[in-house]
Parts: C-alpha cells; sequence; structure tokens
C-alpha cells in the first residue's frame, strides 16, 4: 500500500500542473507576429511591458511588498545594458546578464531600508530609491544622457549571427523568448517551497518567524530576484530601441506598472501579461482614436474592469469559467 | 544536576511604566509537563512572548539548555527547538492545512530557500506535514482552505504548526480556548502523548486540564511569579485559594 502521503503529493501536483489555457496563451504569443506582421515592434513593447509587470507580480503579489518603484530597477536595467553596449561588448545576451546582475544588486542593497519599516514606509522607501536613481541618471548627464536620453547604443548580432532589423521582427522573438524562460522561472517559483513560504508571509508576516522562517531573508531574495526581472526587462527595451530615455526610471512608470497589475489581476503571473497586454492595446487605440483624451478613456476602462472584477482580468475570467463550467454541467 | 530546558534570570517587561513582567525567574526543567496559571492579565501571554522573542524584554536573561538567547530572533529560537502556539489563531486563510504545516517542515528540513523544486516533489516534508496532520485530526479537511474550518479545528492547525516545527520545548498558550469541551479532552491527550523528552510549558486556565496534566505549576499574579510547585503543594497553597477566589481548586 502506498502511504496516505503520497496522495497528498498528488493533490499537491495536481495545482502546479500545466493547464490548457496556459498552452493557448503562448501560442497565441507565437501566432501574434504572424497575424500583426507589420506590429512586430509593438509586439516586442507588449512582450517587455509584461515581463516588467511580472516582476511587480514577483514582489507584490506573491510576496506582498508593497513596491511602487520598480522603475528604478527597469531603468538601472536599461542604462547598464545600454552603457555595457557603448563602452564594453554589443552582446545582447552579455548584456543582459550584466544588467540582471546590476539591478539584482540593487534590490539585495535597497531591501534592508525598505524591510524595516511597515507597508506605507515601504512604500515611500521604493518611491524614494526611484527618485534617487532618476534624479541620479539627470545630473550625471555626461554618460548617461540626461534628459536627452542614451542614444549612440548599438547592438551585436543574436548569438553572432542574427541582425536586430528594423521592423522588429528578430526584437519580438528576442523578447518573448527571455519572457517566456523568466516566466517559467518565476512560475517554478511560485510552486516552489520559497514560494510557499512567500505566499506564507504575504497573508500573514508575523506569524512566520514563529514557525522558524528568516522573514526578512525571504523577502530579501524576492526583492532582488524581482529586481533583476525588472532590470531584464529595461535591458531588452534598451536594446532593441537602442535608447534609454530618463523617462525609464520616472515615478509614473512605476505607478502605471502597478495599475496594468491591478488590472490583470496579482499574484498570477498570467494577470501581469494579459494586463500588459489589454493595457498596451487599449492605450494604442485609444490614442488613435483621440489622441487628447486617451487618458480619460483608459481611466474608465480600468474603473469598469475594477468594478466588475475587484481582482482584475484573471480573477474575473477564472469566475467566468467556474460559472460557464458549472452552468454547463450542473444536473 | 542537569541544564534546565529555559531557565530565566531578572526577567522584566515595561510598557511604559507599567510592568507586566515583574523580575520573573522562571525554571523548566528538561522533559517537564510544567503549567503556568494566574488570572486575566497576570502576564502569561507577555512572558511567552519574551521568552519567543515576539517581545523584547526591559530587562533579564532567558537561556533555552544553558545557552543565552536573550538577543536570538524569533526564527532563530525556533531552529533551536522552541517552538509556541498562540492564544488567538494566527494562521493563513487562503492557504491550505496541508500547506500551512508544510511552511514549518520545509522550514525545518532547510528547504525554505528552495525556489527550483517544486513542492509537491519535496517528498520528505509531504511525509513529516502529513504525519502531523493526521496526527492531529485533519487528515479528512487537509485540502481545504484553513478559512474553511471550524473554529475548533483551526484551534488544531495552530497547534500542528508548532508541532511541524518538531520542538524539544514546547509553549502552549491557552491551547483549548475555543475549543468544543468534547475536543480538548482528545487534544490533551495529543500533547501528552508527546515524546517525553519534548518539555511543554502550558498556560491553561481550565484547573481540571491543568491538574491532569502538569507535574509541576507556576503561579502568575501581577507579572511576578507568586509561587511554584507541585500540584499538590499549589492545590494547598493559601495563597493561591486567595488569587482565585470563589474559584475552587480540585486536584
Ligand atoms: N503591547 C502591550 N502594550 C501595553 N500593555 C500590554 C501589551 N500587551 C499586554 N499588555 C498588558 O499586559 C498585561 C498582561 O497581559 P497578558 O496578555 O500577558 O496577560 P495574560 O496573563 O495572558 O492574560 P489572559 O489570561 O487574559 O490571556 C495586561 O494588563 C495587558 O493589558
Ligand atoms: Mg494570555
Amino acid at each position: 500500500m502506498t502511504p496516505s502521503w503520497e496522495a497528498a503529493a498528488v493533490r499537491l501536483r495536481e495545482r502546479e500542473r500545466w493547464k490548457s489555457p496556459e498552452t493557448v496563451f503562448w501560442c497565441a504569443a507565437l501566432v501574434a507576429p504572424f497575424v500583426l506582421p507589420d506590429d512586430h515592434l509593438f509586439l516586442s513593447q507588449i512582450a517587455i511591458l509584461g515581463l516588467f509587470c511580472l516582476s511587480l507580480d514577483l514582489v507584490l503579489g506573491i510576496a506582498g511588498i508593497l513596491s511602487l518603484g520598480q522603475a528604478a530597477f527597469f531603468g538601472l536595467g536599461g542604462y547598464t545594458a545600454g552603457l555595457f553596449a557603448i563602452h564594453v561588448d554589443g552582446d545582447p545576451l552579455l548584456g543582459l546578464v550584466v544588467a540582471m546582475v546590476a539591478t539584482s544588486l540593487l534590490g539585495v542593497l535597497a531591501a534592508p531600508l525598505l524591510l524595516g519599516g511597515r507597508d506605507l514606509t515601504r512604500l515611500l522607501i521604493t518611491v524614494a530609491v526611484a527618485g534617487i536613481l532618476y534624479e541620479a541618471a539627470n545630473k550625471w548627464s555626461a554618460v548617461t544622457g540626461g534628459v536627452d536620453g542614451l542614444q549612440g547604443i548599438v547592438i551585436a548580432p543574436l548569438f553572432g549571427k542574427i541582425e536586430f532589423d528594423l521592423g522588429g521582427t528578430v526584437a519580438y522573438w528576442y523578447a518573448l523568448a527571455v519572457l517566456f524562460l523568466v516566466f517559467l522561472g518565476l512560475r517554478r517559483l511560485k510552486s516552489s517551497p520559497f514560494g510557499l513560504a512567500l505566499a506564507g508571509i504575504r497573508l500573514n508576516p508575523q506569524r512566520m518567524p514563529a514557525l522558524g522562517v528568516p522573514v526578512d531573508r525571504r523577502l530579501t531574495v524576492a526583492y532582488a530576484i524581482g529586481g533583476a526581472v525588472a532590470g531584464i526587462a529595461g535591458a531588452l527595451l534598451a536594446q532593441t530601441t537602442q535608447f534609454v530615455s530618463l523617462d525609464a526610471l520616472s515615478f509614473h512608470r512605476s505607478a502605471e506598472l502597478m495599475l496594468i497589475l491591478v488590472l490583470g489581476g496579482a499574484g498570477n503571473l498570467y494577470g501581469a501579461l494579459l494586463g500588459a497586454i489589454v493595457f498596451s492595446v487599449a492605450h494604442h487605440l485609444l490614442s488613435e482614436i483621440n489622441p487628447m483624451y486617451w487618458q480619460f478613456w483608459m481611466g474608465t476602462l480600468l474603473i469598469l474592469i475594477v468594478l466588475f472584477a475587484k481582482d482584475g482580468l484573471t480573477g474575473g475570467l477564472s469566475r467566468l469559467r467556474d460559472h460557464l463550467w458549472k452552468g454547463g454541467t450542473a444536473p | 544536576m542537569t541544564t534546565p530546558a529555559i531557565r530565566t534570570v531578572g526577567l522584566t517587561k515595561r510598557f511604559g511604566s507599567f510592568v507586566v513582567t515583574n523580575d520573573v525567574g522562571l525554571t523548566v526543567e528538561t522533559g517537564a509537563r510544567q503549567a503556568i496559571i494566574g488570572p486575566n492579565g497576570a502576564g502569561k501571554t507577555t512572558l511567552i512572548n519574551l521568552l519567543t522573542g515576539f517581545l523584547e524584554p526591559s530587562a533579564g536573561r532567558i537561556e533555552l539548555n544553558g545557552a543565552d538567547i536573550t538577543r536570538l530572533g524569533q526564527h532563530e529560537r525556533v531552529g533551536r527547538g522552541l517552538v509556541r502556539t498562540f492564544q488567538i489563531n494566527r494562521l493563513f486563510n487562503d492557504l491550505t492545512v496541508l500547506e500551512s504545516v508544510l511552511l514549518a517542515t520545509n522550514e525545518r528540513l532547510g528547504l525554505g530557500a528552495v525556489s527550483w523544486r517544486r513542492r509537491s516533489a519535496c517528498g520528505g516534508s509531504i511525509a513529516e506535514a502529513w504525519n502531523v496532520v493526521e496526527l492531529l485530526g485533519l487528515a479528512e479537511v487537509a485540502h481545504l482552505p484553513t478559512k474553511a474550518l471550524s473554529y475548533g479545528r483551526q484551534r488544531l492547525l495552530e497547534i500542528a504548526l508548532a508541532l511541524a516545527a518538531k520542538p524539544t520545548v514546547l509553549l502552549l498558550d491557552e491551547p483549548a480556548a475555543g475549543v468544543p469541551q468534547g475536543e480538548s479532552g482528545e487534544l490533551f491527550r495529543t500533547i501528552s502523548a508527546l515524546p517525553r523528552d519534548v518539555t511543554v510549558l502550558l498556560i491553561e486556565h481550565d484547573m481540571e486540564l491543568v491538574f491532569g496534566f502538569a507535574d509541576r505549576i507556576t503561579v502568575l499574579v501581577n507579572g511576578g511569579v507568586l509561587t511554584e510547585g507541585s500540584p499538590e503543594q499549589i492545590a494547598k497553597d493559601p495563597r493561591v485559594r486567595e488569587v482565585y477566589l470563589g474559584e475552587a481548586i480540585v486536584v
């Protein structure tokens, strides 16, 4: 007879299993450039925004750290990758690694400031760290280009072979591949013991030390990984647009990201991606239809979604699915 | 003489000018089944908060198996086997019972920082967690979210979380509070059945449970130790009777 704990392990495994909507989602990402042959640059930017939003989903949605300063990592990643390409080596993958290292280091250094305080203090410190970096990049214009942005980035061919094209086709596949790999890593993290510890910390941070969990150490790692993910996103943007603007570090970037995550739904990774897609498309369409007032319509859209689904698009969709499923099979 | 499991020296906690723990020198021998009794507000929970590092003492020293732990963090004390339960449940509403218990077993087995393995693949931890879940009779609700459990069962989960950390010294803060009458006996049988090398310090108001369980009793009044002794001595002590005026103490 198999011991009963093995049955319990099977139940746990069930929750972690790859589900069919996930396959649909990623197949759609593969098909998208063929359906939209003229919009590859736009698609690559959605993928990058999705990656950026995953970083907030890890930090806020999974670990529960209120951060309004993810742009610090996004911008630092962008500048690091850009400067590295200009002054050291144009290899894109090497640039990603360097950006990743720099941003995770920032995460490790900033974490102690952050974790000392409560929610609101934490929020302010994340804002402050991003603000300091913004001002530093602004003042240090000899290196960063200041308000004009960092220009003159030349990226070498991918793997030394594949040249980046103006249409953004390579950029899209490159961004999508990086997004998918990071996504797989985060998906695994979420279903790992570490991911469970983060969920515990989010749900009841005061109880965790009494279970033997070093809360600050766990959160530091989560914050640094989140920083690295945002840094990779920033680096991707720098590499694929060959430009870094000061805007990458700005407060409104961080705030917008929070909005996208709330729109998509926090804590399940797909919300971040779906939010990025819906936000980008809505932004694109609305600013075409109504260049002056697109923000008004965007706001209206957001309010509507949050009214109908407090837990964002993914929350709304999963309830819709449950509803249809029950409706379809109930006797 | 052997080293006691717990020894405090001059342990004191003040909130402003209000002394909640007053120069407490408490000794709990290894393997003891000791109880702390005292009226509401005597400072029993505060004492446990100090022992576990949930609160920092204003003065005094705490030793665990002879080692000074006064400055250790809560999780480090748990790592050394000093584990508690809470008087008021502190649980994880959206996690299932099994997941909650896994939090403790994962950590104890050094898996808490492992981010590249599925938790369902950590069989050793699951097996341990499952043992605890079964021990407390929670197997049939193991996959339900905590918030779906009755209060009595949530109480059992609170204790399961502590046991999952494999304590050598277990501090129980009114474990039976809120557990239906019929189930508290069962709960105490589980606690009594813990291996004898586990030291248990129990806070409990129900005198019947205390006298049935403890081989040593400490009486706490106004933050200070009034007296300490065997259940017989405590039951006879006129000062204790005075404190519990109106509450019959029967052995
Ligand atoms: N954080 C705090 N700040 C100020 N006073 C506190 C604090 N925590 C506890 N107290 C006070 O300390 C005293 C002792 O509280 P404690 O919870 O330790 O008592 P107790 O013996 O556990 O009581 P009970 O039997 O009701 O659980 C009470 O008067 C309480 O109001
Ligand atoms: Mg109490």
